[in-house]
């Protein structure tokens, strides 16, 4: 189809298949061993406890105005101070509640729609596949953060949920055609047509048959989508095109570049809101890397391949097709770690 | 030639959907923004430039299809409205003024990033296990530093604190536009800073994409055939391994670019560099519609453009895309 050529090849290429995922499927439990996936996990979960427990913990309220005007960390503002003496630290706590919901909001529903799409084309196949991939097609190169700053010129409140929604319509696509091509594999298999024979519905098949068989590349695409989601709103706040009075990271970087605190060398002031959203997508993009060396060995560094020499003992033939197969990740991976 | 036709049929059909978008958006929103937008502007404006708003919005009675072609037309006559934030002129001209800076600097920064970031990445690959591999992390957390934060830590560093490098602008105010040797001196010496950041936070990319790609590649069996017979290491890296692993970085290209102008226009704000990014900036400060929709038909038609080049040097590359298209 109209898809530059081999990432959706690749991506057709088994990846659970059945010589591949049967000899050692690995478990929830032992992937949370890994390294990457922990240390991952880990970070982003304590950014959501300080999102959900922070701002009743550290009850500063992030607008009050004080004297203490642009003042360095100190024991009574940790972070300082901003221009209006309001406090940056009780800004970052607050601010970490609208960044991480419309990330994960928009996440959400972007998954949503690119499974729809993507796995109802991949199964259906013929005209209905043929239109909806020229659909995500076209929603694939056309870029992400122009649309979404007329999408979101345009839209009267500005607020978290309604920004999300926006992000999410231009963020489903690379994860439609993820999955359409992981679909297009799996499709044709024995226990598929078995269910096919038996009688289920269509929709049965998807969500019972097929859908397990994607988990793994749909919690990628979730997370990437993210990771995009976060950038993307910092970007829109950072223009100005966010509800201003409230706080997230973008509309704190937002406040920062207005009340140029870059010409003040208020460093404290625009340093920490992003590096928190660089430190969650960090986190969020090793959580993927970790999944990834999960299903291609040969990318793992360290343990089992060490060398070139031993990669490739280490790893047979089998292990190949997941690679090819995932290789699409990897690449689509950077991509949307890249946006904004 | 089935290959570039099909290509050239896509890119058409997908301009035609971007110019539909820029159309609907300002219709199906609710609240009808621009008729609040044309109240607020009267008075302000000439009554031709809200007559122009009025057409460009549909607030006209007409029928939504009859307004659609009026769109086009007006469209295929390069009229895109009146800018509001620089009264009175157009749209087009603001757009031409500023479109060279931003085409030199995400040009040339996204040539370098992905010639620099591919040329990493295979040598990472080769020399998987060393300390090399701890470039992975750095990269990763660069790849997740929003382009803007990072221009912002750019410039204080270096602008601020060190000197080294103009704080903003894309010139020395004292030098006249124009092909004289100090202009593009000047042009060239504020243009370091912008560039730097773009390419450090899109280099992770392409060094990630190019590693994973060698790796997989570099297990394949002509690679051990190519060492059995005793090649040079260095001619099985470049001419056996990265040439083949390099094929998806290349298609993913046309993808990425895309996102590197999306970070791009962001930097430009941070360094009020006077490329479509900051107008844009200050079309969303003064709520200049006309502008900001202007400037999403030509980032849209510049990225496409792009992309449509870059598949068609695949296609050059790969026989398989032609073949499966």
């Amino acid at each position: 189809m109209a898809v530059p050529g081999a990432l959706a090849q690749n991506a057709a290429e088994p990846v659970a298949s059945g010589e591949t995922g049967q000899a050692r499927r690995p478990t929830w439990m032992t992937a949370l061993r890994a390294p990457k996936i922990a240390t991952g996990l880990a970070i982003v979960l304590i950014f959501i406890a300080v999102a959900i427990f922070g701002p009743m913990i550290d009850r500063t309220n992030p607008s009050a105005i004080t004297s203490a005007v642009l003042q360095g960390p100190s024991a009574a503002h940790w972070l300082g101070t901003t221009q209006s003496g309001q406090d940056i630290l009780a800004q970052l706590i607050n601010g970490a509640r609208i960044s991480l919901f419309v990330g994960f909001v928009a996440g959400l529903i972007a998954t949503v729609l690119s499974l729809f799409i993507g796995v109802l084309g991949g199964y259906l196949g013929g005209v209905a596949d043929e239109i909806l991939s020229v659909f995500t097609n076209i929603f694939l190169v056309i870029p992400a953060l122009p649309l979404v700053i007329i999408l979101a010129g345009y839209l009267p409140g500005k607020g978290a949920l309604s920004v999300a929604i926006v992000i999410s319509v231009t963020g489903w696509a690379w994860g439609a055609r993820v999955q359409r091509a992981q679909t297009l594999s799996i499709r044709d298999r024995d226990y598929v047509l078995a269910a096919r024979i038996a009688g289920e519905g269509t929709m049965r098949i998807i969500f019972c048959e097929i859908l397990p068989n994607e988990l793994a590349i749909v919690a990628a695409s979730f997370l990437f989508t993210v990771i995009f989601a976060i950038l993307t709103e910092a970007g829109l706040a950072f223009l100005g095109l966010s509800n201003l009075s409230s706080w997230s990271w973008g509309t704190m970087l937002y406040w920062a570049q207005a009340d140029s605190a870059l010409q003040s060398g208020a460093w404290w002031w625009f340093v920490p809101p992003g590096l928190c959203i660089a430190l969650v997508g960090a986190g969020l993009a090793m959580i993927n890397f970790g999944i990834d060396e999960f299903v291609n060995p040969r990318l793992r560094s360290a343990g089992i391949a060490t060398t070139r020499r031993s990669a490739r003992a280490a790893t047979g033939r089998s292990a190949r097709a997941a690679a090819t197969g995932r290789s699409a990740r990897a690449a689509g991976s950077r991509r949307s770690a890249s946006r904004s | 030639m089935r290959y570039t036709f099909r290509r050239l049929g896509f890119y058409l059909l997908t301009t035609v959907v971007a110019i539909t978008i820029n159309f609907l958006v300002p219709h199906l929103m609710p609240g009808n923004p621009a008729e609040i937008l044309v109240a607020n502007f009267r008075g302000r404006v000439s009554p031709a430039a809200v007559r122009s708003v009025s057409a460009l919005f549909g607030l006209s009675h007409a029928s939504l299809w009859s307004q659609y072609l009026n769109y086009w037309h007006q469209l295929l006559h390069g009229n895109l409205g009146i800018s509001f934030s620089f009264f009175p002129a157009t749209v087009t001209s603001v757009i031409a003024r500023s479109l060279p800076w931003t085409i030199w600097l995400v040009g040339s920064s996204t040539i370098i990033s992905f010639v620099l970031g591919t040329l990493l990445g295979i040598v990472v690959a080769w020399r998987r296990g060393s300390w090399l591999d701890s470039t992975i992390p750095v990269t990763t957390f660069f790849s997740a530093v929003p382009y803007f934060w990072f221009g912002l830590v750019v410039v204080f560093v270096f602008g601020s604190l060190l000197k080294w490098f103009p704080l903003y602008g894309g010139y020395n105010s004292s030098t006249s536009i124009g092909w004289s040797w100090s202009f593009i001196q000047s042009a060239f010496y504020y243009s370091i800073l912008p560039a730097t950041t773009i390419v450090l936070s899109s280099i992770a990319g392409w060094l990630l994409g190019m590693r994973n790609m060698m790796i997989t590649t570099i297990g394949d069996d002509y690679i051990v055939l190519a060492e059995a017979e005793g090649l040079s290491e260095r001619r099985i890296m470049l001419a056996y391994a990265a040439r083949n692993a390099i094929l998806p970085n290349i298609a993913d290209f046309a993808l990425s670019l895309g996102f590197v102008v999306s970070g791009a226009i962001l930097t430009e704000i941070v360094f009020s560099y006077p490329g479509i990014g900051y107008i844009l900036y200050q079309a969303v400060d003064n709520e200049d519609f006309p502008l900001m929709q202007g400037i999403f038909l030509v980032i849209t038609l510049a990225v496409l453009a792009a992309n449509l080049f870059a598949d068609l040097c695949y296609g050059a590359l790969d026989p398989r895309a032609r073949q499966g298209a």
